[in-house]
């Protein structure tokens, strides 16, 4: 049993790569992850990947950030402390639209960048964690789950007749780069 | 990747659409005689202003897409480039029918009542500006508001203002088709420069002149009242509205067999345009509301204390729901932007809320001879009558038929030499 967790191909070119995947695929090889530097258009589809349901987080946050500013102004300006301002009633929804506006844009943006931070682990100050770095730079990464019924072997091979300029056997999922 | 055979075909304007909009058209005219022989001139008029100015506005919206396009350099546009052009070759049509209108309106008159209640001679359209010696001190119809701004608001500037402007939208949209269809023929990158060029310079008049239009033909209507936020205000309308007829054409033109090469990446675009100009909507349009309630001063309130009245302000609520909470709801999921037909019935939607819009710039001010004559009868539900659905129905056929036409003048329906064209054809979100 060896000690190798995954297997990573490294390609050069984002054609090879996807002609890696299509041969890796066809081969039953189940691919973990892929890592490109830049977004590469149909891969979602190709790895099967669930479309993000950020939108709905968004949306959510978006509903939170505009009831609480609206309750809390309620509380304030109808509730607690009622002015009379120009002869409004008290309860003057159009005055309160521009700051519900804002507080909804406010949580909807932050609570995007924290959904973001969390689903993706990139909370500051933490080390990112990377299977390869290069995959940030200049080289298209596919990631094998080396826990896999596919022998070592075939899964090197199949790799290299894709095109990979380098493969790589990795015993810890994610190498520090600190 | 689907591989594209011809760009070759042209459109052929035969079949259903050629006779639903000839329909229309024949609905529309007898509706316009039938307004003017039962009496109701005025309203007749008011609807023909309202449908002349959409029909201009839809024409303009399409210059103002490849415009865009150009400024932007955007891609994924290349290939759907020749329905807004559609649109901005029917502009002359349209100009000139609103030109028509408006002349009809300044100087057609009939014996009503003047700003003071006294019968005078008004015209049928602009009555608060356009009746003769509102400027002249000692007359009877003198106005003292109107005089101060007689210099600006008389009819021969006013109409040298509206042929100027019409022409100058017209004449660059002409140059930004004969440059895209030179294109086609010789390929290269020299009419795409000249394009981006022009294009250029059309923005920034564009941008200067659509609200002095707006303000010209349809905010004085109410020539007492202003508002500085009504250019935007209208601008925004033209847009969202133009989108919407774009979407609804090219979804249409697919349906039919054409625009094979048109994928829901595409549509997606026009939904993201359609979904974020109607909010930008309601923003001026609030901004506008906001201020003047918040000010409360008394004569800039009169124009919403006149759609608040009981047979407007059903009305009022309506035009909300459909211009912003409804493509707001509905659009915000990326699935409907992709699935044509739920797109389809944002962008009918949209149509219909626009031309509430405008109804409810124009109507409350043209109707009843201003704040004098009240229907004291009158419920919402019978503001819209025979005379406004089919006056739609009409100009609806108007648009169809010329724009169709125009599109059959295309030797492709696609700008097969635009440098962005591959870029458009791959066109993936």
């Amino acid at each position: 049993m060896s000690s190798t967790k995954f297997i990573l191909g490294l390609f050069d070119d984002p054609d090879d790569m996807m002609h890696g995947i299509d041969k890796l695929q066809k081969n039953s090889v189940p691919i973990y992850d892929v890592y490109t530097p830049m977004p590469i258009h149909g891969i979602e589809a190709k790895l099967g990947v669930k479309p993000s349901r950020l939108g709905y987080a968004a949306f959510m946050f978006g509903c939170l950030g505009g009831s609480t500013i609206f309750s809390i102004i309620y509380y304030t300006m109808v509730h607690d402390w009622p002015i009379n301002i120009g002869g409004k009633n008290y309860f003057a929804v159009p005055d309160f639209i521009p700051i519900t506006f804002e507080w909804t844009v406010l949580f909807t943006a932050f609570g995007m960048v924290a959904t973001f931070l969390y689903a993706t682990h990139l909370f500051p100050g933490r080390t990112p964690r990377v299977m390869d770095l290069r995959a940030t730079d200049d080289m298209f990464v596919i990631a094998i789950d080396a826990k896999g019924n596919v022998p070592h072997d075939d899964i090197t091979s199949l790799l290299k007749e894709a095109g990979a300029v380098e493969i790589k056997h990795n015993d810890r999922k994610y190498v520090s780069y600190e | 990747m689907k591989t594209h055979t011809s760009f070759e075909g042209q459109y052929e304007f035969v079949g259903k659409a050629k006779t639903w909009s000839l329909i229309g058209i024949v609905v529309g005219l007898v509706v316009i005689l039938g307004g003017f022989l039962t009496g109701q001139a005025e309203r007749t008029f008011a609807n023909l202003l309202l449908m002349g100015y959409y029909f201009t506005c839809v024409c303009m919206a399409g210059v103002f897409f490849c415009a865009v396009q150009y400024v932007a350099q955007a891609g994924w546009s290349a290939s759907v480039l020749r329905i807004p052009q559609a649109f901005a070759k029917t502009l002359p049509i349209a100009a000139v029918v609103l030109i028509a209108i408006v002349g009809a309106g300044l100087f057609i008159t009939h014996e009503g009542v003047n700003e003071e209640g006294h019968a005078a001679t008004v015209p049928y359209l602009y009555k608060l500006w356009a009746i003769k010696g509102v400027a002249e001190v000692g007359n009877e119809n003198y106005d003292h508001l109107i005089a101060g701004k007689s210099s600006f608001l008389n009819v021969p500037f006013f109409l040298i203002r509206l042929v100027l402007f019409l022409g100058c939208y017209a004449w660059f949209g002409n140059l930004l088709i004969k440059y895209s269809t030179n294109e086609d023929e010789i390929g290269g990158m020299s009419n795409y420069e000249k394009s981006f060029k022009m294009s250029c310079i059309f923005l920034v008049i564009f941008g200067f002149t659509t609200p002095i239009f707006a303000f010209d033909v349809i905010m004085s209507i109410e020539a007492h009242w202003f508002s500085t936020m009504f250019g935007w205000y209208n601008f925004a309308a033209m847009w969202v509205s133009g989108l919407a007829v774009m979407t609804l054409t090219i979804i249409q033109l697919r349906k039919a067999g054409y625009l094979s090469w048109i994928t829901e990446d595409h549509l997606h675009n026009l939904g993201i345009f359609m979904f974020a100009f109607s909010i930008f909507w309601t923003y001026v349009w609030f901004a506008q509301f906001l201020l003047i309630y918040y000010a409360n001063l008394p004569e800039e309130t009169v124009y919403f204390y006149k759609r608040w009245e009981p047979e407007y302000k059903p009305w009022f609520w309506i035009n909300i729901v459909l211009n912003f909470v409804a493509p707001l709801l509905v659009l915000m999921m990326r699935d409907s932007k992709r699935f044509t037909g739920i797109l389809q019935t944002v962008a009918i939607i949209l149509i219909v809320g626009h031309w509430l819009d405008y109804y409810m710039m124009i109507m409350p001010g043209a109707l009843h001879g201003g704040h004098g004559a009240e229907h004291h009868e009158a419920h919402w539900y019978t503001q819209i009558t025979w005379i406004e659905i089919g006056t739609f129905a009409g100009f609806a056929g108007l648009f169809t038929f010329t724009m169709l036409t125009s599109l059959t003048k295309f030797k492709s329906l696609i700008a097969k030499n635009h440098p962005f064209l591959q870029e458009s054809l791959h066109h993936h979100i």
